[in-house]
Formats: C-alpha cells, sequence, structure tokens
C-alpha cells in the first residue's frame, strides 16, 4: 500500500512536471509545425539560469522563477527570430536536423559557462519539508509541482478557449493561411505562441528541477521523452498531452520503483505500442 | 531534393557514361583507401572505425535518402550486426571473419525487418518517436541481457581468426582495414547496381509520391520493408566488422547518439546520393577527430554549428553542392 501510494503520488508530480514542460513543445508543434527537438535545451537554460539567480545571487526562489523564465524568453528571442524562422515549412528531416545543432550548441556553451556538474535550486523552506495526511505524509515540493500543473493546465484552458487571443490561436492552428485572409496577424500570434511556450518550458524546468536534475546534458537525455509526450498526445491538443504525461509518467514512475534493472525498457514499450495504435496520437490534429 | 534532380539527370543519361562514373567512383574510393593506408599507418584503427560507419552511413541513406523515411534509431541495426558478430565468436566459437560477418548481416536484416515493421506503421512526427523508441528499447535489451552481452561492461572476447586462413588481424589492424575497404567496396558496387535498377527506382519514386505509386499498383509498404532490410544487410555488415576490428562490442553501438551522428555525416554529405554518404563519413569523423582531441565540449558546440550551418547554407550537403556546382558549369561551357 505504501508503495502503490508513493508511486501514485511521484507519478502525479512527475507527470505534471512533463506536462508544464512539454505542452508548450505541443503547442508550438501543433501551430507551427515545427519538430522543435531543442525544447529540452530551453527547460535547461531556465534551470541554469534559476540556479545562478538563487545560488550566485542570493535571490529568493520566487524571484528565481521569474528571473528564469524571463531569460530565458529572451534568449530563445534572437533564436527564433535567426534560426527557427528559416524552417518552418520545411521538409521534417530539416527540422530535425536545424533543432538538434541548435540543441547541441546549448548544451555546449552551457558546459562551458557554468561546467560540468550538477546545478542545484535551492527550495524556499516553506516548499522543503513534508505534507502530513495523517495517514501518510508527502514531500511539499511533489504537491508543489501538481498544483503548477493544474495552474498551468487551467490557465492555457482558458486563454486557448475563453480569450480572444485563443481564439485567433486556434484559427490559425486549423488553417493558418485562411487565418491570414480574415485579418489574424499570424506573425504575430506565432511570436506570442512561442514565447509562452519557452517560458512554460523554463518555468518546467525550474519546477522540475528535484525530480529532473539540471546538468549539461539535461537538453539531450529529456529531448526524446519530451517529443515522445507530444506524439503520444497529439500535437496540439491540451487534454491529450495531459492524459499522455499522466499515463507515460505513471508508466515510467511504476516501471522505476518495480523492476529498475529493467530501465526505460517498458516505457519505451509503452510508447511503441501507444502510437501504433494511435498513429495521431491520443487526441492528435496533426494531419 | 534538387540532388534527387541531379540523380534523375545522371540516370537519364547514356548507360555508358553511367558505367565511367561509377568507375570513377570506386578508383577514387581504393585511391582513397590505399593513400589512407600509407598517410596514416598508426592510425589505422580509426580508418576502420570510419569504414564501419561508412557503411551505417550507407544503409541509412538507403531509407532516407531513397525512401524518404527519416529515422533517429539506425544505429539499431548496426549494433544488432555488431553483437551477433560479437556473440557468435564469445559464446559459439565461430571466428572465421566471413562467417562473422554474415552472422552480422543476417542479424542486421532481421532487426531491419523488425525496426521496418515497426517504423513503418507511422508518419511523419510519431514516424520519427518510433524510431526513437525503437533504438532505445534495443539499447535497454542488450543491457538487460548482460550474460549475452556483456551488458555495461561490454562484450568481450572477440577473437576473428586469420582472414581465409592466411591473414591474421595484428595488433595494427592492417588485415581489419584491407578487409573492411574490400567489403566497403563491394557492398558499394552492389549499392550502385541496386539503387539503378527497377526496384531503386521504385523506391526513389516512394520519396516522392507514394501516393502516385501506390495508384500505379506497387505495394508502398512492401517497397519501404524490403529496403529496410537490406539497409539491415548493409549496416550488419558495419557492425560485424567494427566488432572484428576493435574486438570489443559497446553498448554505445545501439545508442540513439550513435543515430542522431550518423544522420547528421548522412545530411553533411548530402542525402540521395551513395557519394554523400562517404564523403559525410569521412569530413565528419575526420574532423571529429581533429576537433575532440582538443576538447569534447567544444566539439559539440562545433558539431551544431556545423549542423545549423548546412541546413542554412548547403541544404544538399557537401557532396551535394559540389555535384550541382559541377553541373552548372558544365552547362556554363555547353
Amino acid at each position: 500500500m505504501q508503495t502503490v501510494f508513493s508511486i501514485a503520488v511521484d507519478a502525479l508530480a512527475y507527470g505534471m512536471v512533463l506536462f508544464v514542460i512539454s505542452i508548450g513543445l505541443s503547442v508550438t508543434m501543433g501551430l507551427m509545425r515545427v519538430v522543435n527537438l531543442a525544447h529540452g535545451a530551453f527547460a535547461m537554460i531556465g534551470g541554469y539560469v534559476a540556479s545562478y539567480a538563487a545560488r550566485d545571487l542570493g535571490l529568493g526562489y520566487a524571484a528565481a522563477v521569474l528571473l528564469a523564465v524571463a531569460g530565458t524568453v529572451l534568449i530563445a528571442i534572437p533564436i527564433e527570430r535567426l534560426l527557427y524562422r528559416r524552417v518552418y515549412g520545411a521538409p521534417e528531416l530539416t527540422q530535425v536536423l536545424m533543432t538538434i545543432g541548435i540543441t547541441f550548441c546549448i548544451i555546449g556553451i552551457a558546459n562551458f559557462v557554468f561546467g560540468p556538474t550538477l546545478k542545484t535550486i535551492p527550495l524556499p523552506d516553506t516548499l522543503r519539508g513534508s505534507v502530513d495526511l495523517g495517514f501518510r505524509s508527502i514531500a511539499t515540493h511533489r504537491i508543489f509541482a501538481i498544483i503548477c500543473g493544474l495552474v498551468v493546465a487551467a490557465a492555457l484552458w482558458f486563454l486557448i478557449e475563453k480569450t480572444a487571443f485563443g481564439i485567433k490561436l486556434r484559427a490559425a492552428v486549423d488553417n493558418a493561411a485562411m487565418a491570414a485572409a480574415l485579418g489574424v496577424r499570424t506573425e504575430i500570434v506565432y511570436a506570442v505562441s512561442f514565447a509562452v511556450a519557452i517560458g512554460l518550458a523554463a518555468l518546467g524546468g525550474v519546477v522540475g528541477a528535484e525530480l529532473l536534475p539540471v546538468e549539461p546534458y539535461y537538453a539531450l537525455r529529456y529531448m526524446v521523452t519530451f517529443l515522445v509526450v507530444v506524439s503520444v498526445g497529439g500535437a496540439g491538443s491540451i487534454p491529450g498531452a495531459l492524459l499522455a504525461c499522466l499515463l507515460l509518467g505513471a508508466i515510467d514512475t511504476t516501471g522505476r520503483y518495480l523492476a529498475p534493472e529493467y530501465g526505460e525498457f517498458f516505457f519505451y514499450l509503452a510508447v511503441i505500442v501507444i502510437v501504433i495504435l494511435f498513429p495521431r496520437g491520443l487526441a492528435g490534429r496533426f494531419k | 531534393m534538387a540532388a534527387s534532380t541531379t540523380q534523375t539527370l545522371a540516370a537519364g543519361a547514356p548507360a555508358r557514361r553511367n558505367i565511367t562514373g561509377s568507375l570513377i567512383g570506386i578508383a577514387a574510393i581504393i585511391v582513397i583507401g590505399i593513400i589512407g593506408y600509407y598517410l596514416f599507418p598508426n592510425n589505422l584503427a580509426l580508418l576502420t572505425r570510419i569504414i564501419a560507419t561508412a557503411l551505417l552511413v550507407l544503409s541509412i541513406d538507403l531509407v532516407t535518402g531513397y525512401c524518404g523515411v527519416a529515422t533517429l534509431g539506425h544505429a539499431a541495426l548496426f549494433g544488432a550486426g555488431a553483437y551477433a558478430a560479437g556473440i557468435a565468436s564469445a559464446h559459439y566459437g565461430i571466428s572465421d571473419p566471413l562467417l562473422m560477418t554474415l552472422v552480422g548481416a543476417l542479424a542486421g536484416a532481421v532487426a531491419g525487418l523488425v525496426s521496418g515493421l515497426i517504423i513503418l506503421r507511422a508518419h511523419g512526427l510519431p514516424q520519427l518517436v518510433l524510431s526513437i523508441a525503437v533504438i532505445h528499447l534495443f539499447h535497454e535489451a542488450a543491457n538487460k541481457a548482460s550474460s549475452w552481452t556483456g551488458g555495461s561492461d561490454g562484450l568481450s572476447g572477440i577473437a576473428p581468426t586469420a582472414l581465409l586462413g592466411l591473414f591474421e588481424f595484428d595488433l595494427w589492424g592492417r588485415t581489419a582495414y584491407i578487409y573492411g575497404l574490400a567489403l566497403l567496396l563491394i557492398v558499394f558496387v552492389l549499392l550502385q547496381l541496386l539503387v539503378r535498377s527497377p526496384f531503386g527506382m521504385l523506391a526513389r519514386g516512394v520519396r516522392e509520391d507514394p501516393l502516385r505509386i501506390s495508384a500505379m499498383g506497387a505495394s508502398v509498404q512492401s517497397v519501404l520493408l524490403r529496403m529496410y532490410v537490406i539497409s539491415g544487410v548493409v549496416a550488419g555488415i558495419g557492425g560485424a566488422l567494427s566488432a572484428m576490428s576493435t574486438q570489443v562490442v559497446g553498448l554505445d553501438s545501439l545508442s540513439f547518439t550513435l543515430s542522431a551522428e550518423s544522420l547528421v555525416m548522412l545530411v553533411l554529405g548530402g542525402t540521395g546520393s551513395l557519394y554523400g554518404a562517404l564523403v559525410g563519413t569521412v569530413s565528419f569523423m575526420w574532423f571529429e577527430d581533429v576537433v575532440s582531441a582538443a576538447n569534447p565540449f567544444h566539439w559539440l558546440t562545433m558539431v551544431g554549428a556545423l549542423l545549423i550551418a548546412v541546413v542554412l547554407f548547403a541544404p544538399r550537403g557537401l557532396y551535394g553542392t559540389a555535384a550541382a556546382l559541377v553541373q552548372r558549369l558544365k552547362g556554363g561551357r555547353a
């Protein structure tokens, strides 16, 4: 029972962190049709900035999170302007190569600037302990991660379903040319959603640093996981991504607890089964 | 895409010119091979590694360049060949180099069939994800079956006997290098014939327009699957060669990194052309050897920058760009 409960909590927290990071990827992939393998690298930048702010500048956790999100978006904008813009609408192979190239560069530079060691982001006291539920206690940080995921999901749902911007975004996803003809400035929609996506990646990188430790190979190690989540969930779908994160988080965590010697064998087996059963993702719009 | 235009033009030209072109290419490989042998007598192990990787890159070219299937999991075929050849030698005492190569090719074909069956179920992004999942699955399976594969310690105890009973695999790797060069030549000639055969044309047709091919009455799926098995044979031979020359097989031969790097080599050289695959492999691995000796992390930054540069400025790769340039010069003269 104890094991089942801790697996459930860890799986939920892990799934939520995955969700916060990969929902941005899902939206940009559904919207701009860019296979962005460098998304994890932006999450990593967020983690590095937060770690630098909290440990070297001595800022508080909240300030570090804000700085990380803002800093990562600032770094990402010129990259989008100069590099991504050129591969919109290009064949997948081209996009994959470009974004792997960007990932490699970011890894190399991060390692040069911050060194190869693991970076920690010190938690504030309020998140450090554990919460007693009467029959079990849960690490506060896990609860925080889960709440973050829920808040992000709710905010995105509101943004996309209830606001004018959301209507333009959905129109551009469905048919960019028609949306542009009707007066939606798709350029701005693209830029804003790219910035939001990167900001969320950075947020996820910071919040999830306890579960996915920040180090130079972070971008490469989890790149596949994020891509898998989007593919399983279906690009451009929030409920799909949420479902995929919870499902894959549960499979991965259960596998780690019960059969650690198999590594990620069951995770990838499940991915193959799901992708073959649902080639368009669990709730996909991707052609 | 323009590389393919050049290809189509070449295919449309008189057959004799084709043969002359192939002979020049083969002669170039032999000459470069011999120059390498005398120029770097102490570095033959690296040259053999380049040849083994070139076989892997050729194999990727068959499915990516000729059939248009984007894959990030092709090292599975290479690793299957390497492990099969290694296990045959270390556990079953099959240590004849030719037999080991055969075992590697067979294992590569089986791995090609299995991963082809999985990867070809989807298109686009899901296909990419499936290929990544396949390579990780192979990797974890090899890691778990450590009594067979040696797990993370690597498989050792591979001792190939003398080639044809005459040439021992010596410390300097001369035999391994010359054997590898011979294998590469044979494979290259056969692949030249393959890509010009009606089957090769059909494969190219699948890349350009699968719908039209199926409307013509050919089965797209079967073309792709057959190509996957053939590319498995090629990659398996490469794996067996690397197992014989280094006499150890590590988990890195089944890694995502190897898959991604070999795809990069292919794109650097130019997809859809066998020469492109060779040019890409040699230039990438030579560059890697020079730069990574200095600092492995700068190496990563450099590869990244290189990739971005290729995508932006030479989307046809080194060979494709050069070939287009030559074509234009010729056109200007005519």
